[in-house]
């Protein structure tokens, strides 16, 4: 399965998880995840992953007995997108709460209603508090090396945390592209077989998941959130370990043609190719834009994401979700509340945009990065604006 | 409220605050929270069945060498459940008063 070949994303995911070696996958299949657990219990079926595959009644039970594998020492996989991501809430703030470290691939899809099957990132952003790490891809490429860096970086010892791989539904998952496989054998060099810190064992019984009273439950949590903060410095060096392997780099925050730009587009996901095409167009032009993806949602990486727009005038931040009746989406948020202690900083004009697999073209970033330097030129308090609104 | 007898500072919280010694929930004690009633068991009328051991739902009773059965404050919620199992009527609820 080694080289580089083309083919579906969704199917890559599948099949670095099986170089991962996962030894229990509880999946509900849920569109447009579905090829990814199908492709599995395929995998399984055949006898070319020696796993336990097991097919539950919902997301709820699939989280759970994904959590549940990893109680007992497993390496554990699920996938799930939109409406099954909502039905695991409970089970996400679980999970990492009793560090246990599984992986998660989330295929980005709206959250009802109107039904809809199409990609934004709403269904991440309402489990953006569930005290998961979080990545997100931007290709089929960084799907299957993000995969395996998350097993990696879940299970390290001073981690112990679930992490969630995102890609965008259709957008992403759906798309043939050219996927470089590693070798089975690199594979296994790069993540060894998971030594659990906490295990469930009948000689050495522990009992994990118990009532936590007001005398301890804040140091609990002081002791999660020390974690998943101190989880960047593990995630820098899994990438550093994963590069020196495979060649390949990867940063919490990327840039694309930030030098000398005056404007940046903010961006998450696979949208951010589109919006690199943007930039290619802008620039042609001789106008001064740049763009950031951010890679490393949770835990965010504040010093990188500074390092990044320290030269930007204007930031025009890309968010494909809303926080209904509040200053705007998540990501924006994020930013604006980064900025605030700062003594200079760049305009932040935000648009939220894309929602419910809205096309985002490159016309489209062309448009918000010039509506944002148009807002910035005014001075005005801006919250946000949503973009391709239909009036009349 | 009840007190726990070892409060960790956060870093000693151990690991996703699992409990890694069986039966610390001992170390707990919420006998404190009991109702007005405690039970009081008349040894003359008991016959050492365990009744009383087997369903208290808090594990306040433990077997005595004798091979009676002792109550513990420390746990009990005053529940009655144990006087109303009792074959032989050996265990009085009594209010906290007495």
């Amino acid at each position: 399965m080694s080289g580089r070949k083309g083919m579906e994303v969704s199917i890559a995911v599948a099949e670095a998880v099986k170089l991962a070696n996962a030894d229990v996958i509880a999946a509900y299949p849920i569109t447009p995840q579905t090829h990814i657990v199908e492709h599995l219990s395929e995998l399984v079926a055949d006898g070319e992953l020696k796993a336990a595959f097991v097919p539950v009644e919902s997301e709820h039970s699939a989280l759970s007995a994904a959590m549940g594998a990893a109680a007992v020492g497993a390496r554990a996989y699920t996938a799930t997108a939109s409406q099954g991501l909502a039905l695991m809430h409970e089970i996400m703030f679980i999970t990492s709460s009793i560090r246990l470290p599984l992986v998660m691939t989330v295929v980005n899809r709206a959250l009802s209603a109107p039904i809809n099957i199409w990609n934004d990132l709403s269904d991440i952003m309402a489990e953006r508090d569930c005290g998961w790490i979080q990545l997100f891809a931007i290709n089929g490429q960084e799907a299957v090396d993000l995969t395996l860096q998350a097993f990696k970086i879940a299970e390290d010892p001073r981690v112990l945390l679930p992490v969630a791989v995102n890609l965008d539904g259709f957008i992403l998952s759906h798309v043939i592209e050219p996927v470089d496989m590693p070798e089975q054998e690199m594979v296994d060099r790069f993540l060894p077989v998971f030594k659990p810190t906490l295990r469930l064992d009948p000689d050495n019984p522990v009992t994990i998941g118990a009532f936590g009273s007001p005398d301890v439950f804040i140091e609990v949590k002081k002791q999660i959130e020390e974690a998943l903060i101190g989880s960047q410095k593990v995630v820098a060096e899994v990438w550093k370990d994963f590069e020196k392997q495979f060649g390949r780099t990867y940063k919490p925050v990327e840039s694309y043609k930030t030098k000398g730009a005056e404007t940046l587009l903010v961006t998450m996901g696979s949208i951010s190719e589109t919006a690199m095409t943007a930039v290619d167009v802008m620039r042609e032009k001789g106008q001064k834009v740049g763009l950031i993806h951010i890679r490393l949602w949770r835990p965010f990486p504040f010093k990188e994401f500074f390092q990044a727009i320290r030269e930007a005038k204007v930031l025009a931040v890309v968010d494909r979700a809303l926080s209904p009746g509040g200053p705007g989406g998540p990501v924006g948020l994020e930013i604006k509340s980064a900025l605030f202690d700062k003594k200079e900083h760049p305009y932040v004009a935000e648009f939220v945009a894309g929602l419910g697999g809205r096309d985002l073209t490159v016309e489209v970033f062309s448009e918000m990065s010039a509506k944002a330097e148009k807002y910035a030129k005014s001075g005005k308090e801006m919250r946000y604006e949503m973009i391709g609104v239909r009036e009349k | 409220m009840a007190k726990i007898e070892a409060l960790h500072p956060w870093k000693e919280v151990p690991l996703g605050c699992a409990i890694p010694e069986a039966g610390n929930a001992r170390q707990f004690k919420t006998g404190d929270w009991r109702s007005n009633f405690r039970p009081r068991t008349d040894y003359e009328k008991c016959i050492k069945c365990g009744f009383c051991w087997i369903y208290c739902p808090d594990m306040a009773y433990s077997l005595r060498e004798d091979g009676y059965y002792d109550w513990n404050g420390n746990y009990c919620k005053g529940c009655g459940i144990c006087a109303r199992e009792c074959p032989k009527e050996a265990i009085q609820m009594i209010s906290e008063e007495q």
